[in-house]
């Protein structure tokens, strides 16, 4: 049984971040943009995961820990934005979430 | 020696007074007012008399007494010391400035009693008092110079002293700004003297020229230059041609002011700086001469406006121009002992007939124009028999303190260029003639004013008592020359001697010892008491008593059968019109067409007004960015990581 090469790994890793960002920007529901961002962020970490075994470093997986607990805390934050959003606005659809300009 | 020592008590206590006064007067009362504005000068007058004492015990060698407090400015080579001294020039000018505050400060009381900004007043003229005691005690140019200056902002301030009249504002620019003229002169005069001996102070400077045989190690063209520069500051200072035209609008401030500030002390600093830079003027020929001939043709060409003027104050203003100019004819023709005679005994008369001046004005209510007076001679009999005396001094009438100084600047001058000494005669008789005219029309003759509208009073005790003693000195002011009439000693001229002496040219010190030993003691007297000058006074008196007494309708008849030359002095000789036709339109043009219109608005508006548009129109079409759209946001976001990563790659490429 042959290794996977790494570059499958970066392939995966920047198609998973590639539809984060289409998603990112395209889609209108604010739990799809939110899931867009930890999509991204899982893509990197993959990165982070195949480097790491592929130098033998462990820094890439500390790396990783670092960024789940932060994807921990942000996604509890951001959660607890969009909750308080819906409840003053009835909605969650971006293009209506509007006030923030000049 | 305890004042001596501290020179700097005398300059102190005005400017502690001026800022009692100044900063807290609002809330004084008058007696306040005028026990801190009068009792600063009356100490300061009591510290000339210890300097006097303590002076008297000097011994010869430590003369000028020089004391140096502290370091004000060092650049390099350039350093300047706050330091004053005494010699006798000093003393002479120390007393004239201290006495004569004084007596005006007592008049000032009686005089702005029912003025608004009575402590302002007070405040301003103990200001000007600190300045100028700060330019006659200097011991180097600079900080003479400081005192030049304050003395003009001071003339300035009381000069706008009414500053809700525009014509009163308009003088006070005027003065202002044609000294100032005068005053870029210095300066660079000041400059070119620090560049040719390395030193302000008077000492240093004056011992460069002695050191060097024959005289010679300042060029002296290089001299000639810097008394020509040093001589322009005096002439705008002193008012003379052709800078004169400030001192007759002066007159719009206060009578007091202008017996203090434009008769008696400041205008005669220009007098006082010739004087003292009296080794450097020596050593420049040509430059001497122009001081003597600015001095004569002034002298002359300002009594010749005096003739005709019917402002009281004005005829009193172009006769202190005229006198000065006699102040530097002395000068200019090497007899510095006589310029600052007349210095001194001008400033008793001057200041007296300003004084007295005022009163009359006081009692008249306010009116200045002497038509309209007359017949004052019984109704205010102190202020007649003061200024009578001093028409008396002024016309050089013998005994009086005007005769001594004035025959004395004669007498240099005849021996030097007799046509500057016709020049000076003929203004001598101009000047007697004007002054018996301002008696004559104010004093006798029959009242020509409204009786029933104007209540003529003599003036309070505190105006008068100034008047009485500023008699005196106009009297006896001019004895201590006496004794040179029978072949004695000029007590003055002796005790000057060694200021003008110590840094003399070699050559002039022998020409001055022949001069003296010419002629014998009694002709002197007979030459003085008979002479030219005496006569032509005698002559002006005379002439003014057979115009406004005996017939009154002769100058009405004279100025009509010679109607161009006497709208030609009554106008006075267009000069202000000239200044402004060549000058002023000229200067307002460029103002308004280049400076305001292109330069201000074009240039320097349009750079501030440019960087506020462009803020301001970027600003608002950057701010369309902040859309409230969050997935523009997004994208945003995206650009910038694109952006990021493509230049962050990018580098690395080219640092690889």
């Amino acid at each position: 049984m042959s290794i996977v090469p790494i570059s499958y790994y970066l392939v995966l890793s920047a198609i998973l971040f590639g539809l984060g960002i289409v998603a990112f920007v395209f889609k209108r529901n604010i739990v799809t943009i939110f899931m867009a961002i930890e999509l991204m962020l899982n893509a990197v970490n993959l990165a982070f995961v195949a480097f790491a075994r592929a130098h033998n470093q462990v820094d890439g997986l500390v790396f990783v820990f670092f960024v789940i607990v932060v994807a921990a805390a942000e996604s509890a934050v951001g959660l607890a934005i969009i909750i308080t959003v819906y409840q003053n606005r009835q909605t969650l659809n971006i293009e209506r979430i509007n006030l923030l300009k000049f | 020696m305890f004042i001596l020592d501290h020179l700097w008590i005398i300059i102190a206590l005005p400017l502690i007074g001026a800022a009692i006064n100044g900063l807290l007067g609002k809330n004084f009362s008058k007696t306040i007012v005028n026990s801190v504005g009068i009792g600063s000068i009356a100490l300061a007058f009591l510290s000339f008399v210890e300097v006097v004492r303590e002076f008297a015990q000097l011994p010869a060698e430590q003369i000028p007494w020089v004391k140096t407090y502290f370091t004000w400015i060092t650049a390099g080579q350039f350093k300047v010391d706050f330091s004053l001294q005494v010699d006798q020039l000093t003393i002479i000018m120390l007393g004239v400035v201290t006495f004569v505050s004084l007596l005006v400060h007592i008049y000032s009381t009686g005089y702005m009693a029912h003025e608004e900004g009575y402590y302002r007043f007070f405040s301003y003229l103990n200001l000007f008092v600190f300045f100028m005691l700060t330019l006659v005690l200097a011991a180097n140019v600079v900080l003479m110079f400081v005192g030049w200056e304050g003395v003009g902002l001071c003339s300035y301030l009381l000069v706008g002293f009414w500053f809700l009249k525009q014509s009163a504002i308009s003088a006070g620019k005027k003065a202002f700004i044609t000294t100032r003229i005068g005053d870029l002169g210095f300066t660079i005069g000041i400059l070119l003297l620090f560049w040719t001996f390395k030193s302000v102070d008077f000492g240093t400077i004056f011992k460069q020229l002695v050191g060097a045989q024959p005289d010679a190690a300042v060029p002296t063209g290089i001299l000639t230059t810097i008394c020509l520069l040093l001589f322009i500051g005096a002439v705008g200072k002193s008012a003379q041609l052709p800078l004169y035209v400030w001192l007759p609008d002066a007159m719009e401030g206060p009578t007091p002011v202008s017996a203090l500030i434009h008769a008696a002390t400041m205008v005669t600093a220009g007098v006082y700086m010739v004087a003292r830079m009296n080794p450097l003027f020596s050593r420049a020929p040509l430059a001497m001469f122009v001081v003597a001939l600015v001095g004569a043709l002034t002298a002359f060409f300002a009594a010749t406006i005096g003739l005709v003027q019917t402002d009281i104050k004005k005829v009193l203003a172009y006769s202190t121009i005229s006198q000065l100019g006699y102040m530097f004819l002395g000068l200019g023709v090497g007899a510095y002992a006589a310029g600052v005679f007349h210095l001194m005994t001008h400033a008793f008369f001057k200041g007296l007939l300003f004084l007295a001046a005022g009163s009359v004005i006081h009692a008249m209510g306010g009116d200045q124009e002497m038509p309209h007076m007359g017949g004052l001679r019984n109704k205010i009999p102190i202020t007649f028999w003061t200024m009578f005396i001093a028409t008396f001094a002024i016309a050089g009438i013998p005994g009086f303190a005007g005769f001594f100084s004035k025959d004395e600047i004669l007498e240099a001058a005849r021996t030097s260029n007799i046509w500057l000494w016709l020049l000076g005669l003929i203004g001598a008789g101009l000047t007697a003639f004007y002054m018996f005219r301002l008696i004559f029309l104010t004093f006798f003759g029959k009242p020509r004013y409204d009786e029933h509208e104007v209540h003529v009073h003599e003036s309070p005790h505190n105006m008068t008592v100034p008047l009485i003693f500023l008699a005196i000195l106009s009297t006896v002011g001019g004895w201590v020359a006496a004794p040179q009439l029978v072949g004695g000693t000029d007590y003055f001229e002796k005790f000057l001697h060694p200021v003008f002496a110590m840094y003399a040219p070699a050559a002039a010190a022998g020409a001055e010892g022949a001069a003296e030993a010419a002629e014998a003691p009694g002709i002197m007297l007979l030459h003085a008491l008979a002479g030219w000058p005496v006569l032509i006074a005698l002559a002006g008196l005379l002439l003014a008593w057979w115009f406004y007494i005996k017939s009154p309708q002769t100058p009405k008849k004279l100025a009509d059968s010679l109607p161009a030359p006497y709208t030609l002095i009554l106008r006075k000789y267009y000069v202000d019109e000239l200044y402004n036709f060549a000058i002023i339109q000229p200067l307002l043009w460029i103002s308004t067409n280049v400076l305001w219109h292109v330069v201000d608005e074009g240039v320097i508006d349009g750079t501030v007004n440019g960087v506020a548009r462009v803020a301001r129109e970027s600003g608002s079409e950057l701010r369309e960015i902040q859309s409230g759209n969050a997935r523009s946001y997004a994208t945003w976001v995206v650009i910038g990581a694109v952006g990021v990563t493509v230049l962050m790659l990018g580098l690395w490429g080219m640092v690889r």
